[in-house]
């Protein structure tokens, strides 16, 4: 019986190693970076994959679903995901004014999605906010510094303008 | 006997170069008064009013030390238009440096030449958190050079005068589209804002359907415009197009860089009614040919690799590259390591032949352009025929451009001297770039792509690559841009101060 058990276990192994190997879907748990998908493409198409980084720009939905685009610093890539789950992550998008949340999107990488005209992107299933996005409040702020240089050539001007009047005269 | 410029050149060079950079200075409070009325960006406004400053100064000096009433001759106006370029660079490189997004400030001074060629190629760093002000600027730098920077001087800011055609010449623009230069100019401004308007509109409604919230729709929408009809490539995201995924954005953008690609006498005769012109012009037709021809030969070389699943979806992405390249305007749907790793040498050596030959003369594209191409067809058509007909035949060789010209020895050795100028050019590039470690068809895929002001990349441009090769694709922009005779005629009179008598 112990023996049956243990032709049974070495065969689920083997049927899951298979599985997992060979098929179309192969799960990634480390998130792989932007460059390396672009990269290679082809090795990645159609697979599961993990891929971090933070939420810039636009959250743009489409019905049901939504784009949002999502770069882990180097490059950003777009990723393609049903509406409640943007509903749970209520996403911070990065800009000029914020840093945006910084997420990893697990789901299914195309090299070109034949959904969406060839675009190289991920269908997620499942995304998680890593850490939260912030507000930069020195995008309101004077920067110290460029605020006299701009004096300083302010000044220069004016003297040049009132020489030159001079001079004209 | 070569004979050394006097100094009353250098003065009025100087008089009309202090000009344009107060042109330039002016430029510079658009992005100001946006980035205080509608950005509210204090601090990139700041790096505006400094570089507004210095242009200030430096347009002062040079229009008060170098005063003069004395019309420009053509060694003039050619030396102002090239070296007004420089300067543009320079002066529009300040606000881009000081932003902190480019890691030193020849990498700004290439983002700016890149700029105001329309060429599109960038080194900015994490472009998606640049401020709203410097996005503008970047995309209004394409716009300004597009329609010639002495042209929006010529506009604007300097009253009519007989040498303004020749700085006019200067920026390849040798068409008249109007008797008057000045009229012609303003015309040029006139069609460009009534497609910014149209255009802009189009682009903002297709980004709100796609779910981007108005005011970022008509941000996007105004910055796509001017990118797009200037033929540049910048995109305010660094996925450039792709960030969109969508399918009428990609449509709207195809058609405004295709307007952008038009000859600008050619929208004169459409708008005045004559529209059997476009299917008549010698550089519509060529166009036409060109572009099937190309499209053949690209998808071909993607049919083979099997990369995009579908005709539909080979379509969409060979299309979109195709003529994104043979406008020069080099916006991307795909990444620049796709190029490479995902297309074939045949789909590449077609779009760079694409990039290779341009659209249209006295239009906002670069490279050897339609016109010529054209004349180089007829003029073989001229000799085939000289050949097989009897040897006391008259041949005569017409083409359709407006009207119906005959085809003299003098354009035919023109559009060959400039032909072969490109030919050189790009492989100047791709020579130096082979040099520099990188394979010959990426290097000559890069220069094309920087000499004729395209903007596509496949990943060579980056702000990691050797110092030389950013100064050398600096020069192709800047050469291919003003196609050479002023180039020329710049390092003519520093010859002459060396060695002229």
């Amino acid at each position: 019986m112990r023996n049956l058990f243990n032709v049974k276990c070495v065969m689920f192994n083997v049927i899951l190693l298979y599985t997992l190997h060979f098929t179309h879907y192969t799960a990634f748990a480390q998130p792989v970076s932007a460059r390396e998908l672009i990269e290679n493409a082809q090795a990645y198409d159609g697979k599961t994959i993990a891929y971090a980084g933070e939420v810039i720009g636009d959250i743009m939905r489409r019905g049901n679903f939504a784009w949002i685009n999502v770069t882990d610093g180097e490059k950003a890539i777009g990723v393609w995901l049903e509406g409640h789950l943007l509903k749970q992550a209520d996403l911070l998008a990065g800009s000029y004014r914020s840093t945006g949340d910084l997420i990893e999107v697990i789901g299914v990488f195309h090299r070109a999605c034949p959904e969406h005209g060839g675009d190289l992107d991920i269908h997620a299933f499942e995304i998680e906010k890593i850490a939260p996005g912030r507000h930069n409040p020195e995008a309101s702020s004077f920067n110290t510094g460029k605020r006299n240089a701009a004096v300083v050539l302010l000044g220069a001007l004016g003297l040049i303008w009132i020489l030159a009047q001079l001079k004209f005269k | 006997m070569i004979l050394k410029p006097r100094p009353q050149d250098f003065v009025v060079i100087g008089y009309y170069l202090g000009k344009i950079i107060l042109g330039l200075a002016l430029s510079m409070f658009v992005p100001v008064f946006a980035g205080l009325v509608f950005f509210r960006e204090a601090s990139p406004v700041l790096d505006f009013l400094i570089a507004i400053e210095i242009a200030l100064i430096a347009g002062l000096l040079l229009t008060r030390a170098c005063s003069t009433e004395k019309e420009l001759n053509w060694m003039q106006g050619m030396v102002v238009v090239s070296l007004s370029w420089l300067v543009a660079m320079l002066l529009g490189a300040i606000p881009l440096y000081l932003s902190g997004h480019w890691k030193s400030f020849l990498d700004a001074c290439f983002d700016s030449m890149s700029g105001f060629a329309t060429t599109g190629l960038i080194l900015v760093q994490d472009l998606d958190h640049l401020s709203f002000t410097h996005n503008l600027w970047r995309h209004l730098i394409l716009f300004i050079g597009g329609q010639g920077i002495v042209i929006v001087a010529l506009s604007f800011f300097i009253k009519g005068f007989s040498g303004a055609f020749k700085m006019y010449v200067g920026e390849a623009r040798d068409e008249r589209i109007l008797p008057n230069i000045i009229h012609t100019s303003r015309f040029i401004w006139f069609v460009s804002i009534v497609y910014l308007i149209l255009g802009t509109s189009a682009l903002a409604i297709a980004g709100m359907a796609n779910g981007i919230r108005p005011a970022s729709a008509f941000f996007h929408g105004v910055c796509i415009f001017m990118a797009a009809f200037d033929t540049g490539g910048f995109a305010p995201q660094s996925q450039n197009i792709l960030y969109y995924h969508s399918l009428p954005f990609e449509i709207i953008t195809i058609i405004i860089m295709i307007l952008g690609a038009f000859n600008f006498k050619l929208h004169y005769h459409l708008w005045t009614g004559n529209r059997r012109e476009i299917v008549r012009n010698i550089e519509m037709v060529t166009l036409f040919i060109s572009i099937m021809v190309l499209f053949f030969i690209t998808g071909f070389g993607l049919t083979q690799l099997g990369t995009y699943p579908g005709l539909a979806v080979l379509f969409r992405k060979g299309f979109y590259q195709l003529i994104s390249a043979h406008t020069g305007t080099g916006y991307q749907t795909i990444y620049a390591a796709q190029f490479v790793n995902e297309w074939n040498h045949l789909a590449r050596v077609g779009i760079i032949c694409a990039m290779s030959l341009g659209g249209a003369a006295c239009s906002t594209t670069g490279a050897i352009k339609m016109l010529r191409l054209g004349i180089i067809f007829k003029a073989l058509l001229e000799d085939i025929k000289r050949i097989i007909l009897p040897e006391r035949a008259i041949v005569v060789q017409k083409y359709h451009h407006i009207k119906e010209i005959f085809l003299e020895d003098k354009q035919v050795r023109l559009a060959f001297l400039i032909t072969l100028a490109y030919f050189a050019l790009y492989w100047f590039g791709a020579v130096a770039g082979s040099c520099f470690g990188y394979p010959f068809i990426d290097s000559l895929f890069e220069s094309t792509s920087a000499s004729a002001n395209v903007g596509l990349s496949c990943g060579i441009t980056n702000a990691a690559m050797p110092a030389a090769l950013k100064y050398i694709y600096i020069f192709q922009m800047w050469a291919g841009r003003l196609e050479f005779m002023s180039i020329f005629t710049l390092i003519g009179v520093f010859v002459a101060v060396i060695k002229g008598k």
